[in-house]
C-alpha cells in the first residue's frame, strides 16, 4: 500500500526510483530514434512517435483519476470532461492560429463559424489566439468546474456510487451541449486541420518531438506532485477518508474541504493531459466526453493498481498498448477485452498489475 | 448555568421514525470534571454524544460548549473547539501505522495545504512516543492497525483522544475487551486527565466506574433516571428496578 511504502526506509524505494527513470529515458529515445534513417535496425516510424506521445498524456489523466480514486476514494466516471475541455481550450488556440489559411480564407473566423454565418468572434473566444492565455484556460475551466461540482457534491456528503453517476451525468451532459452548433465550438466535427503550434509547422518530425518531451515532462511534473502528495501527511488524511471519512471529521478535518483540494487538483490535471493530447493526435470532438472515455480511464488504473502511482501509469500504457494492437488486429473484440479485463482484474488482482509483482518481491 | 460549566444539554430530545431515543435529557458537565454515564443497552448513551459530536441533530433542546451552539456546527468544526471522541466499536484507520494514525490525530492545522506541508518535527514526535508508551503501543509503533487485536485497537482509538488534546473528551465503553489490569490502568489514566479536562466515560462495568470515583448518571429511555455517587445509584430503587435489578 502507498501509505506503508511513505514510511518504509528507502532502501525498498530506491530499486523503484531506478525502473521509473530508466522508463523515462528509454521513453525520450523515441524521438530520437525516429530521426534515424529508416534503413536502420533502430529507426521508429512516426506513428509509434505519435501513439507513444498520446499515452503518456492518458497516464497523466490516469495519475488524476489515481489521486481522486485510488488515494481518496472519490470515483469520478466523468474525468474525460475534464480531459476534454483541456483538450478543447488547446483546440481553440489551435483553430485560431489557423488563421487565413481555412477553407474559406476568412482572416479571424474558424471555418466552422464562417459556415454557420457568425458575423464576428464569439466573446468567449477572445484571447485564445495567445498560447499563455489558452494555456491557462486549458488548467483553469477544468479546475473550475471541478470546485462548482465538488462543491456542491462533498458538502452535500455525496459519496461513493451516487457521486460516480453525478460525475458520468455531467460529463453525458457537456457531450450533448458541445455537439449543438450554437455552443460555438464546431459542434459535432469538433475542431481540426490544425496548422502549427508556438511557430511550428504540425505534423513536422520536429513539432512531434517537442510535443513528445512537453508531454513527458508534465507526465514526470505530475508524477512528482503525486507523489509528493502521497507521502505527506496530506497523503495519509486522504487514504484515512478514503477507508473511513466519517471518523476523519471527528479529528476535525473538513473532508469536504480536503476532497475539494484533491478534486481541483485532479481535474487540473486532467485538463494538462487533454491539452497535450490534442495537437498530437490533430483533432477534437464532442466524442471525447462520451462517457466510454470516463469509464476506460478508470479501467486503466484498476488494471495497472489502484492507490499506487505507479500503477495508474503502468495501466494506462499497457491497456492502451493493447488497445492499439487489439483494434487493428480484431477491431470487434476490443470492447469485450476491456470488460473482460476488468471483470478479470476485480476478480483476481484487486491490486492490479503493480500487485503482482509486489507480491513476488516478497 | 455557571460559569464553569463546560457542557450543557438542556431538555433535548432525539426522534427516530416517532422513537424516542432521547427525551428531554438535562445534563451539565463542569470544567475539569470526571463523569460516567451508565444505563441499560439502548438507554441513549451513544445517541448523547452523537449529539454533543455533531453527527446527530436533535429534534429539541439546546447543546452548548461553553458558549458555542453545537447544534449549528458540523462534525470537524465541534472537533477542532476541543471536543474529542471515542467511539463505541472502535474506528482507527487500518491502512496506516498506529504512528501514523497518532499523528493524523496530534492537533496541528487540519487544512489541505498544512498538512501537505507539515514536518513531523521534534516536539511532536516526543508527543507521540509518550503517548504510545502510555497506552502500550510503542512496540507496534511502525505495524499497521489493520493486524491489531480489539483490545489495542481500543488502546489505540485512546491514545488518538490524548492526541487531539481536547478540553471535553467523551469516551464510549472504553474497556469493552480490555484485560483487568488495562482496566485498572483506563480508570488510573481517565482520573489523571480529568481535573485539566473535563471527561465523560460511558461504560457498563460497575467495578470500572466504581475505579473511576466520580458523580454518576444513569440514563434510561433517553433521559436521565438517577444522579450521585456510584454507591447512591446503586442503592436507588428506581436504578435497581430498571438496570441493576435484571
Ligand atoms: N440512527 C438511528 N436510527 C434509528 N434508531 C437509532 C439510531 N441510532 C440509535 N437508535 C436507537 O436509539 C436507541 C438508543 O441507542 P444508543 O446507541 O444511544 O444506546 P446506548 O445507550 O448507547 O446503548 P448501548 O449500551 O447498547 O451502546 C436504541 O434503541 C437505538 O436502536
Ligand atoms: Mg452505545
Amino acid at each position: 500500500m502507498s501509505a506503508t511504502t511513505a514510511t518504509l526506509p528507502a532502501m525498498g524505494r530506491l530499486p523503484l526510483r531506478l525502473v521509473l527513470w530508466g522508463a523515462v529515458l528509454v521513453l525520450a529515445l523515441i524521438p530520437l530514434l525516429n530521426q534515424l534513417p529508416e534503413s536502420s535496425a533502430l529507426h521508429v516510424g512516426d506513428f509509434i512517435v505519435t501513439v507513444t506521445g498520446k499515452w503518456i498524456t492518458y497516464a497523466i489523466l490516469a495519475l488524476a483519476i489515481d489521486l481522486a480514486w485510488g488515494y481518496t476514494g472519490i470515483l469520478s466516471l466523468g474525468h474525460g470532461a475534464f480531459f476534454a475541455l483541456g483538450g478543447y481550450a488547446m483546440g481553440m488556440h489551435l483553430m485560431r492560429l489557423i488563421g487565413p489559411r481555412g477553407a474559406y480564407g476568412h482572416p479571424v473566423l474558424p471555418d466552422f463559424m464562417v459556415f454557420l454565418g457568425y458575423p464576428s468572434l464569439p466573446w468567449y473566444w477572445l484571447g485564445f489566439d495567445m498560447f499563455p492565455y489558452a494555456f491557462f484556460m486549458a488548467l483553469f475551466i477544468p479546475g473550475l468546474l471541478a470546485l462548482i461540482v465538488g462543491y456542491l457534491a462533498f458538502r452535500s456528503r455525496i459519496t461513493g456510487v451516487y457521486l460516480s453517476i453525478l460525475t458520468q451525468a455531467l460529463t453525458y451532459a457537456l457531450m450533448l451541449a458541445f455537439f449543438r452548433n450554437d455552443m460555438g465550438f464546431g459542434g459535432n466535427n469538433g475542431f481540426t486541420d490544425f496548422k502549427e503550434l508556438l511557430g511550428m509547422a504540425l505534423n513536422t518530425p520536429l513539432a512531434r518531438a517537442v510535443l513528445f518531451y512537453a508531454s513527458l515532462v508534465a507526465l514526470v511534473g505530475s508524477y512528482w506532485v503525486c507523489q509528493r502528495i502521497s507521502v505527506s501527511k496530506l497523503g495519509r488524511v486522504l487514504v484515512a477518508i478514503r477507508d473511513a471519512e466519517s471518523r476523519v471529521r471527528f479529528l476535525g478535518y473538513s473532508t469536504t474541504q480536503v476532497k475539494l483540494f484533491v478534486f481541483v487538483l485532479s481535474a487540473v490535471l486532467a485538463g494538462l493531459a487533454g491539452a497535450l493530447y490534442v495537437p498530437q493526435v490533430g483533432i477534437i470532438n464532442p466524442g471525447e466526453f462520451s462517457p466510454g472515455n470516463s469509464i476506460e480511464a478508470v479501467i486503466w488504473v484498476a488494471v495497472g493498481g489502484r492507490g499506487t502511482l505507479i500503477g495508474a501509469v503502468v495501466g494506462a500504457f499497457s491497456v492502451n498498448a493493447l488497445k492499439t494492437w487489439l483494434t487493428t488486429a480484431a477491431p470487434d473484440l476490443w470492447l469485450f477485452a476491456l470488460g473482460g479485463l476488468f471483470v478479470a482484474v476485480t476478480l483476481f488482482l484487486p491490486k492490479g498489475l503493480v500487485g503482482l509483482f509486489r507480491k513476488a518481491e516478497k | 448555568m455557571t460559569s464553569s460549566t463546560i457542557l450543557y444539554l438542556d431538555d433535548v430530545s432525539v426522534v427516530f421514525d416517532g422513537f424516542r431515543a432521547l427525551n428531554n435529557l438535562s445534563l451539565f458537565v463542569d470544567q475539569g470534571e470526571l463523569r460516567a454515564i451508565i444505563g441499560p443497552n439502548g438507554a441513549g448513551k451513544t445517541t448523547m454524544m452523537d449529539v454533543i459530536t455533531g453527527k446527530t441533530r436533535p429534534s429539541a433542546g439546546t447543546v452548548k460548549f461553553r458558549d458555542a451552539d453545537l447544534t449549528q456546527l458540523d462534525e470537524a468544526a465541534i472537533a477542532t473547539m476541543g471536543i474529542g471522541r471515542k467511539f463505541q466499536k472502535p474506528t482507527v484507520f487500518d491502512a496506516l501505522t498506529v504512528f501514523e494514525n497518532l499523528e493524523l490525530a496530534l492537533k496541528a492545522p487540519r487544512g489541505p495545504w498544512a498538512c501537505l506541508r507539515w514536518v513531523l518535527g521534534g516536539e511532536a514526535r516526543g508527543r507521540i512516543e509518550t503517548t504510545l508508551e502510555e497506552i502500550g503501543l510503542t512496540a507496534r509503533a511502525h505495524d499497521r492497525a489493520a493486524i491489531l487485536s480489539h483490545g489495542q485497537r481500543q488502546w489505540l482509538e485512546i491514545g488518538m483522544l490524548l492526541m487531539q488534546d481536547p478540553e471535553l473528551l467523551l469516551v464510549d465503553e472504553p474497556v469493552a475487551g480490555m484485560t483487568d489490569q488495562e482496566t485498572e490502568h483506563t480508570a488510573a489514566l481517565l482520573r489523571r486527565i480529568a481535573g485539566t479536562r473535563s471527561v465523560v466515560v460511558v461504560e457498563h462495568d460497575l467495578e470500572f466506574v466504581r475505579a473511576l470515583d466520580c458523580k454518576v448518571t444513569v440514563l434510561c429511555e433517553g433521559s436521565v433516571l438517577s444522579e450521585g455517587d456510584i454507591d447512591h445509584v446503586q442503592n436507588d430503587p428506581k436504578v435497581v428496578e430498571v438496570y441493576l435489578g435484571r
